[in-house]
């Protein structure tokens, strides 16, 4: 019985990824990183990182999920709740319902529990085509009830970031979610659990100055742009060009914000590893 | 309290030059001012100003973002945009605050945090999401008073508070109005537009349930009669002040808890 509802959840997570690519259809793509021609399937197959020169493509939520989680673990938390409209703005339900359309999500954050290398973790995923993965009061929402559920059960949390910022059409409710995510990470700091932040491309804005930040272990992906003022706001302030590789996950490492650059490939494993280490908190 | 207004209206009264400034209002409420400087990391950030004072007799920690009055004040002062290292030292006077029981009131006024080059480098995100962790679960009474303009994280960065006060012609948002017509529609000349459906002021962000207390100004704005001013925010801290000094350590985190935990809770919509 088990083994048949564990089927069942692999092949939902196995479908719903099917649509979290954010590769171009043609057969043959062109690498955005090295401008070389590789076969799409060669990308797809490493889980969209060029064969040639390590270029990370963004990966939608569900994918994502399913690139870390053992296969049949994934179990979605409160998957029905999606963006209201608080503050009645002009336009905003329909560019909801477009954002929709395109993506197959209800909202840009998807969460779930699932295990890693057999262990139990509470995972969340922001995704950039919805909305730039902007942070709504529903993002917010989920993601704090994500937090909660972990705390209350005990369980490692792993979030991975990967958004624009402020979801511009709830205003100052959106600001509101730094602030209520942040306490949450406070509340489950305080049981003594684990909290690894993984930062994809591109991390901006109020989601890099709130919970993306305040990791246990904060990991990012290669090349991944991480900061709070967008790079385009930082060069027209100063009145100059900002020098290559500014706020890229390398440049994070080296000014000390982020503990290692993970590949893609080797994520999973990783966040094995970490929820091995911190499994039995400080007992021999 | 004076006619209504409109939000742009409201808006240039936040960012009027003459407005009362931080200094005024420690000049005016907070006596034997010591000012606390740096980070004890990096440096010293004139776009916050901080120490302890007394507030009636009692000490108080106080905090707030600093523009400056003069053209080499502003410099200085970095036009109130703070840099990480404002906000580290913010956080470190809060904790100073936590260990000797006092409370801690800020002052914002801000067109939002640094996005300079050197504030990224040493990690506005950071800072400002440390501020927002730490603030959270203080164990004295926090209170805020938005007495210009609230911008962004970098002014949620000093609110995060038990009760977040407001002045009748301050403004508190997610960014600038013309920051917010230029992202949506391209286009900071629409300013007056996105004021309105922003929902900036006062009156709107009572009713959102995003701050608590509206500080009446006098008619046509603070600047033309501070006095004034200062004696209505005198009272409504003194009021707040009192009431939260009745909760203890942690009835205070977990109500404070609460009250940013419900922030558009009610917002999403179930999926049938």
């Amino acid at each position: 019985m088990t083994n048949l509802f564990q089927k069942r959840r692999s092949r939902l997570l196995a479908m719903k990824a099917l649509r979290g690519s954010y590769l171009p259809p043609e057969q043959i793509i062109t690498c955005p990183g090295c401008g070389r021609e590789v076969p799409r399937k060669e990308v797809s197959d490493a889980l969209s990182v060029c064969p040639k020169c390590g270029y990370h493509w963004p990966i939608g939520a569900y994918l994502r999920l399913s690139t870390v989680l053992d296969s049949g673990s994934f179990r979605e938390l409160n998957p029905r709740l999606a963006a209201g409209d608080p503050l009645r703005f002009p336009g905003y339900p329909e560019k909801l319902r477009q954002a929709s359309r395109k993506t197959g999500l209800n909202e840009a954050a998807v969460t779930a529990t699932g295990c890693i290398h057999g262990r139990r973790c509470v995972v969340g995923v922001l995704d950039s085509r919805f909305l730039m993965g902007s942070m709504s009061a529903a993002v917010g929402e989920r993601l704090t009830l994500a937090i909660e559920f972990a705390a209350k059960n005990r369980l490692p949390l792993i979030l991975f970031a990967a958004s624009g910022g402020a979801r511009m059409q709830e205003g100052i409710l959106s600001l509101m979610q730094m602030a209520k995510t942040s306490a949450a990470l406070a509340r489950f700091a305080e049981k003594g659990l684990l909290y690894v932040s993984v930062l994809t491309h591109p991390t901006t804005g109020g989601v890099t100055a709130s919970f993306a930040s305040l990791g246990d272990i904060t990991l990012a992906e290669p090349g991944a742009l991480i900061g709070f003022a967008g790079p385009r706001v930082i060069e027209q302030t100063i009145g100059e060009k900002l020098p290559e590789g500014f706020q890229r996950a390398e440049f994070q490492l080296e000014h000390g914000f982020v503990d290692a650059v993970v590949p893609r490939a080797q994520l999973r494993d990783t966040l094995g590893e970490l929820l091995l280490l911190h499994e039995k908190g400080g007992r021999p | 309290m004076s006619q209504p207004l409109t939000a742009a209206e409201r808006l240039s009264i936040a960012r009027h030059p003459q407005r009362p400034n931080i200094e005024d209002y420690i000049a005016a409420l907070f006596p034997h001012f010591f000012p606390q400087r740096g980070d004890r990391c990096y440096g010293e950030d004139e776009a916050i100003l901080g120490g302890v004072a007394l507030f009636h007799g009692r000490p108080v920690t106080v905090i707030g973002t600093r523009k400056g009055k003069t053209l080499e004040e502003n410099l200085r002062c970095n036009f109130g945009m703070p840099s990480p290292e404002g906000y580290r030292k913010a956080l470190r006077l809060m904790k100073q605050a936590e260990k000797f029981s006092r409370p801690v009131i800020t002052l914002i006024d801000t067109s939002g945090a640094y996005p300079g080059k050197g504030a990224e480098e040493r990690g506005q995100g950071e800072a400002i999401a440390r501020s927002l962790f730490e603030m959270s679960r203080l164990t004295v009474p926090v209170l805020a008073v938005i007495t210009g303009e609230g911008n962004s994280g970098g002014a949620l960065a000093l609110a995060v508070a038990d009760r977040v006060l407001m002045l009748e012609n301050a403004v508190y948002a997610i960014l600038s109005p013309e920051g917010f017509a230029s992202i949506l529609w391209k286009d900071p000349s629409r300013r007056d537009e996105a004021c309105e459906v922003m929902k900036l002021t006062a009156p709107d962000l009572k009713e959102l349930g995003v701050i608590d207390e509206i500080i009446p100004e006098p008619a046509g704005g603070a600047h033309l009669a501070p006095e004034i001013l200062f004696r209505e925010v005198d009272r409504a801290l003194s009021a707040q002040l009192a009431q939260l000094e009745r909760l203890k350590g942690s009835a205070l985190t977990a109500a404070r808890y609460q009250k940013f935990r419900r922030m558009g809770a009610a917002a999403p919509k179930e999926e049938a």
